[in-house]
């Protein structure tokens, strides 16, 4: 059975066939006929079907109503009509005695356009509070107001087909390779069919797509701004910008003349930190100096939106855009890349806290009363209500009371996690409406509720391109989980029942039999918008496909570009520029804190990894944490490749190895997003716990956005003297590796660091997935302890082989099972790791080492050969086996490629990992056939 | 010179041996055994019951030995009084007659006795102790006619009578007063690990049992042959057969009627110098199980050796050498079973501990440490290297680095820090 659907990762939106056997997802594959990936899909997108595994289903989902009756105690499981009582008796109970406010509702940009159509309207209109926002915070929010302060609505003009018409391609702030692989394949594609086009690729990091740019500038974090302004300074000076476009469509020119006349490409350079000729290359190219009339076409992401000034960036980026006339038509405009699957129709519906439904504004008392109108009310609250970080805040400070939070893991994904861990401890009553159990915000709930996920879910969603998609179900919901829609709508009725005041005179505000009717009520509050989708049906999604907002009534298809008439909705139809000011980073370096902390994501891993942290397979490419660093300042540190270091911020701590690369530039630190407390964790010494990457960060968010600066914090790194280590793996069951994760999490905190990550491939022959753990200490752990993780890693004693020194604390422990290593502990003096680890990833016959594994060495009994980092995630190939391969290839570098490719398969299924290929081809020295 | 030794067995006869190697025609030399057979290997004995050797197999010096060297041989003669003034000592042949033979210089070896709890019924017919060829042979006749066994002893020595009685088709119950098996050699772990490997052999085990009564099958149960062994908890075990293993007092009668110092009332063995001389007649010597050296008693060969050898070269008037003692290392004779002893092995408050098991192999090493230095090592299931450890224990040296790679053996560890 097939089920076209849309993937549930970023906000590309890429099509899917769902594969079922009717009860059980058998098979995912890209759908050819979804405009946004045709029929490609990223090493996430390809594996979905895994995440769906029914061991997963069971182990890992929640799949049951569960109260907790006292903190930190253990889960109750109820029933559904308690659920929903309890809910709607504690937010009634808040609301009656301190007013709509006391609640806070915090959602997701993965939650479906129903979803958030239905929260929002329980929110805004039936409790009367603006106090529900979403991680879309996190992520779009900069973008958003940067287009509305230029281009006066929060949409992106362009679309995926643009790549093939840009002349420029101008990515800033954005590893695409990594985050939106199937953009990138499109880029390639482009590039490849358009010889001409020049990429620059503006980053902190030299990324993988940095490495492909035919001009990198390797800016210093925060400083885009200055970029811009520089560059607009020389488009200025060498009369580059379209006087005509300035002239004819914008306003506020002059203001912004003014504020860049002082940004010299000298002052701008020496700013960001760059060479000026590259600076004032990048300006010419972005403004086709060479190739008048050519397209220049921006692609940005987080290194802008996750900012104290994110709304600038963005505006400064735009400003860039409307001077030299590169926008409205086709290959040209600022293109923001979307985070999340579905920020776009979150914010559609209005599901921010200064915002209203089909993009009206809370501030605008003729927006307020059109959506009043819509809904039956005679009003709709005026308070702008908290944003993400605000309601944290306000819960920490005991304002908020209630906090209802719906498909997203503040407790792993906020920043500043010290102080949303007060607010989840402090407000009264916390509702978490989740799919998976095991995330950190779980462990804070007193009520949960369960809820379904992708391959069970029914609505739909909007792309970065404003493309509309729907999401099918090809299963039913497992367990007794419920849709996120289903869920709101019930407690509203509940709470209908309690507040019958707020129905002021209406049976219900919530009329809706399935998420369609949901869906049509949305469409109706669109007529009119810039996003006016009154055309459009599900009807019409079902026979045609997918469709681009805007489509009002009468048209036939939805529109690629917006803007081509140069007329913009504001209210004099012009774009404005926007003077905005240089700000630095919000928490510059200085000496106690002298390294820039930079965030970013990994390629094959999805925020906070409750879902594709179940598969070993998505840690082959990155399998443990690190923080990468310039290798001259692990000099300079004292420090080695693999050391454990403490990077802390003024607000906390991780500890992890420290890896040096090229990447980095000196005085930077990278860590990926992905590493929360789920599986990164450990006590500091002052025995405060260590919350993951964004215990460090920094919530500090931009005043126009209200979008925290994620991407900077400053921290101090300093080699963590923890002597005692652990290394463990095991292959287990499947299901049982969540709970076995589960419970090494648990234990973390028990240790100064400490980290559990799967390994392996699934679907495993045997059944069995990878559990990889270390911690480590300043003084070897208790026995009981060891004794713990040992019995958890399968090491029992009527099976595996122990060595103990117990003085010196030391513990070795391993099983063989079928000639092959199928758990090992390494306590105390882990060298051995590097030749065991080795033994048990790769399934290698381990018989004959016998207790020679128990030895403490760094040297293997017999010469081991490691297969190597993996590149290539969905073929399992290795960069020592495309070293050798490409050792036997001859003729051009495509010639090559094409080779290798056909021998290995690498890079042929979802090509995530072509931009490494092509860097090892070009690397590789052709082999030069010897004339006969 | 008269050299005349009591005990016919292998601490002296390995006396005679060195001595004859040193200073061949020094002695005029007479033996008294009271066994009827020439020097044996009584440690064999295990071996012979388990039917893996023969008698002939395990005779250390037959006869022309004696014969060769010129030694008077009396076998089957028990010799009942040494007259340490007229240097003349008194035996009864096994008809009845007696005999006589005067002395220079005496050697006692005369071994020791297996210790019979005086538990009611030990007198029965089919109790017997484990000492000797004709116990054996006691043994294995029954083994022939009878179908259960008890042996009184989870010690080296009752492991292997047991063992033996299994292998020759008796059901064996093992009684033994200690929570492990070998609690004398072994630590709990590895006893464990053995009543494990014996009981798949089809031992029975009864852990921290006590032995109330045997019982006969008399009417009144106190007469004829035993039928039953009643254990203090009221247990009854069937029982055609009950060998007595629970230990050896050293046989010190004779000593004792001579007047020479014995220890512990003659418990102990009768004292001697480093030079194995009686500390109370400069022309009488001990040596092996009967000879208590600075308070310890041996029971196992290789000291006996050791104290032979320095014997022999005082006796041959060559040697300066003095016995100080000896680290003694257990091995069970148990074919397919592998354990070792040596040194403090159990460890306390004041030593480190390292251990290695492993289950599947069912492979054992504890190693005890104290001050950096081995003390005590007991391995079950890979003994290989166990003298290795014995001659760490007995060198004290300091370890070092030597200790992370102790475990993995001799081989592993040369090359690791080589």
């Amino acid at each position: 059975m097939q089920t076209r659907s849309t993937c549930p990762y970023c906000g590309v939106g890429c099509g899917v066939i769902i594969e079922s056997d009717g009860t059980q997802i058998t098979g995912v594959r890209g759908d050819p006929e979804h405009p946004a990936n045709l029929g490609r899909l990223c090493t996430k997108g390809s594996t979905l079907h895994l995440t769906a595994a029914s061991e997963i289903t069971r182990s890992a989902r929640l799949l049951q109503p569960a109260r907790r009756l006292a903190r930190g105690g253990p889960l109750q499981a109820i029933d559904w009509s308690t659920a929903l009582d309890t809910a709607a008796d504690r937010i009634a109970d808040v609301v009656r005695q301190h007013g709509p406010d006391a609640v806070g509702l915090y959602l997701s940009g993965q939650l479906l356009t129903e979803d958030y159509y239905a929260f929002n309207k329980l929110a805004k209109g039936l409790l009367g509070t603006n106090n529900i926002d979403t991680n879309s915070r996190l992520c779009m929010s900069s973008a958003v107001a940067g287009y509305k302060k230029t281009l006066g609505a929060d949409a992106p003009p362009c679309s995926y087909e643009d790549f093939a018409h840009a002349d420029t391609l101008f990515i800033t702030g954005s590893n695409t390779a990594w985050a939106h692989p199937i953009l990138f394949r499109r880029l390639e594609d482009a590039r490849a069919a358009r010889p001409g086009q020049r990429w620059i690729v503006v980053d902190v990091r030299r990324t993988e797509t940095a490495e492909t740019a035919d001009l990198f500038l390797q800016i210093r974090p925060g400083t885009d701004v200055a970029l811009y302004h520089g560059m607009l300074h020389v488009m200025l000076a060498e009369g580059l910008t379209d006087a005509r476009y300035i002239g004819a469509h914008t306003s506020g020119f002059e203001a912004l003349r003014e504020t860049v006349r002082d940004w010299t490409p000298a002052r701008a350079a020496a700013v960001c930190g760059i060479v000026e000729t590259d600076l004032i290359q990048a300006a010419r190219w972005f403004a086709q100096a060479d190739r008048p009339g050519g397209a220049t076409l921006s692609l940005y992401c987080m290194g802008l939106n996750q900012s104290a000034a994110g709304t600038d960036k963005n505006a400064a980026l735009i400003n860039l855009h409307l001077a030299t006339g590169q926008i409205g038509r086709a290959g040209a405009g600022p293109f923001s890349l979307t985070g999340q699957p579905n920020a776009m129709g979150g914010r559609e519906v209005g599901g921010l806290s200064n915002l209203l439904s089909a993009h009206r504004d809370l501030a605008n008392p003729a927006h307020r009363a059109e959506v009043a109108a819509l809904w039956g009310l005679p009003d709709v609250p005026a308070t702008p209500g908290r944003s993400a970080v605000e309601m944290f805040e306000a819960a920490a400070d005991g304002e908020i009371r209630l906090l209802w939070i719906a498909c997203t893991n503040p407790a792993q994904s906020m920043p500043d996690q010290a102080m949303v861990r007060r607010a989840l401890e402090r407000a009264e009553f916390v509702i978490v409406q989740e799919a998976f159990a095991t995330t950190a915000t779980v462990a804070y709930a007193d009520l949960l509720l369960p809820a379904t996920t992708w391959g069970e879910k029914i609505g739909s969603v909007t792309n970065s391109e404003r493309r509309i998609s729907r999401v099918r179900p090809a299963v039913a919901a497992p367990g007794e989980t419920r849709h996120d829609w289903q869920i709101a709508v019930d407690v509203a009725r509940r709470l209908e029942e309690r507040l019958p005041e707020r129905l002021h005179g209406q049976a219900t505000l919530f009329p809706y039999a399935d998420a369609e009717s949901i869906w049509n009520e949305h469409r109706e509050s669109t007529r009119g918008r810039d996003l006016d989708i009154t055309g459009l049906s599900w009807a019409h999604l079902e026979q045609h496909g997918t469709q681009q907002w805007p489509m009002p009534e009468g048209a036939l298809a939805g529109r690629p570009r917006l803007y081509e008439d140069g007329i913009f909705p504001t209210e004099d139809g012009r774009a404005r520029f926007a003077p905005v000011a240089f700000r630095p980073v919000a928490e510059p370096v200085d000496a106690p804190y002298p390294f820039s902390l930079i965030s970013g994501r990994l390629r094959d891993q999805w925020h906070g990894m409750s879902r594709t942290g179940t598969l070993g397979r998505l840690f082959g490419h990155v399998p443990e944490p690190v923080a990468e660093m310039n290798a001259a300042d692990l000099d300079a540190l004292g420090l080695k490749d693999g050391d454990l270091v403490e990077v802390r911020s003024r607000r906390g701590s991780v500890v992890l190895a420290a890896q040096a690369g090229g990447a980095v530039a000196r005085g930077q630190v990278s860590i990926p997003m992905h590493w929360g407390e789920e599986v990164l964790g450990g006590t500091d010494a002052d025995g405060v716990p260590r919350r993951g990457v964004n215990g460090l960060t920094l919530p500090t968010f931009c005043p126009g956005s209200k979008q925290p600066e994620l991407k900077h914090s400053a921290v101090s790194i300093a080699k963590a003297e923890l002597p005692w280590r652990m290394v463990g793996m095991a292959w287990l069951p499947q299901a049982e590796i969540v709970r076995v994760r589960e419970s090494l999490r648990a234990l973390m905190p028990a240790f100064a660091h400490a980290m559990v990550l799967p390994f392996g491939r699934e679907p495993h022959d045997g059944g069995l997935g990878g559990v990889i753990w270390r911690a480590s200490a300043a003084t070897p752990a208790e026995a009981a302890l060891i004794a713990e993780i040992a019995a958890l890693l399968g090491l029992d004693g009527r099976t595996a082989m122990r060595y103990e020194d117990a003085e010196r604390g030391q513990f070795r422990s391993a099983r063989l099972d079928g000639g092959r290593l199928r758990s090992v502990l390494l306590a105390g003096d882990t060298r051995a790791e590097s030749w065991i680890r080795t033994l048990v990833k790769d399934e290698l016959p381990a018989q004959a080492y016998g207790r020679r594994l128990l030895a403490a060495s760094a040297t293997p009994p017999v010469a081991i050969t490691e297969r190597g980092r993996q590149v290539c995630t969905c073929f399992n190939v290795t960069e020592p086996q495309i070293v050798e391969q490409l050792g036997r290839c001859e003729g051009s570098a495509e010639a090559r490629l094409s080779q290798l490719q056909g021998a290995l398969k690498c890079g042929t299924n979802c090509g995530s990992c072509l931009p490494v290929l092509r860097g090892l081809v070009k690397a590789s020295i052709p082999l030069v056939p010897v004339a006969g | 010179m008269k050299l005349v030794m009591i005990g016919n067995g292998m601490a002296g006869v390995r006396v005679l041996e060195e001595l004859l190697k040193i200073a061949p025609d020094l002695h005029d030399i007479t033996v008294f055994g009271a066994e009827p057979h020439p020097n044996y290997n009584r440690i064999m004995l295990s071996p012979v019951l388990a039917g893996e050797q023969t008698l002939d197999q395990i005779v250390l010096n037959p006869l022309s030995w004696y014969e060769r060297h010129g030694i008077t041989l009396h076998l089957g003669t028990t010799v009942t009084t040494i007259d340490r003034a007229r240097r003349q000592v008194i035996a009864t042949r096994a008809d009845g007659t007696t005999i006589s033979a005067s002395y220079d210089r005496l050697i006692l070896a005369t071994g020791s006795t297996p210790f019979i709890p005086p538990v009611p019924g030990h007198r029965l017919e089919g109790v017997i102790a484990y000492r000797d060829i004709a116990d054996t042979e006691t043994m294995i006749e029954a083994a022939r006619t009878r179908r259960h066994a008890v042996v009184v002893g989870g010690g080296l020595l009752g492991l292997e009578a047991a063992n033996g009685l299994k292998l020759r088709g008796m059901e064996v119950t093992v009684v033994h007063l200690g929570a492990w098996l070998l609690d004398r050699q072994l630590d709990p772990t590895a006893g464990r690990l053995l009543q494990q490997a014996l009981e798949a052999r089809g031992l029975r085990f009864a852990l921290q049992a006590q032995t109330e009564a045997l019982l006969g099958d008399a009417e009144d149960g106190q007469a004829g042959r035993v039928r039953a062994l009643r254990l203090k908890d009221g247990r009854e075990i069937p029982a055609d057969l009950v060998v007595m293993a629970a230990g050896i007092r050293p046989n010190t009668a004779l000593a004792r009627s001579a007047g020479l110092l014995c220890d512990h009332d003659g418990r102990g063995g009768i004292r001697v110098s480093d030079t194995m001389q009686t500390v109370t007649d400069a022309r009488i010597w001990a040596v092996g199980e009967c000879a208590s050296h600075r308070g310890i008693a041996y029971g196992l060969v290789a000291p006996l050796y050791e104290q032979a050898r320095v014997l022999a070269a005082h006796l041959g008037e060559t040697g300066v050498g003095r016995y100080t003692g000896s680290q003694t290392a257990t091995r069970l004779k148990v074919t397919g079973i592998d354990l070792f002893s040596a040194g403090d092995f159990m460890g306390g408050d004041d030593s480190e501990q390292i251990l290695l098991s492993d289950p599947v192999d069912g492979v054992y090493r504890k190693l005890v440490l104290r001050e950096g230095r081995l003390v005590g090592a007991c391995l079950y299931g890979d003994t290989s290297d166990g003298s290795w450890y014995f001659d760490l224990i007995r060198e004290g040296a300091t370890l070092g680095e030597l200790r992370e790679q102790l475990m993995f053996g001799r081989t592993g560890a040369v090359a690791a820090l080589a």
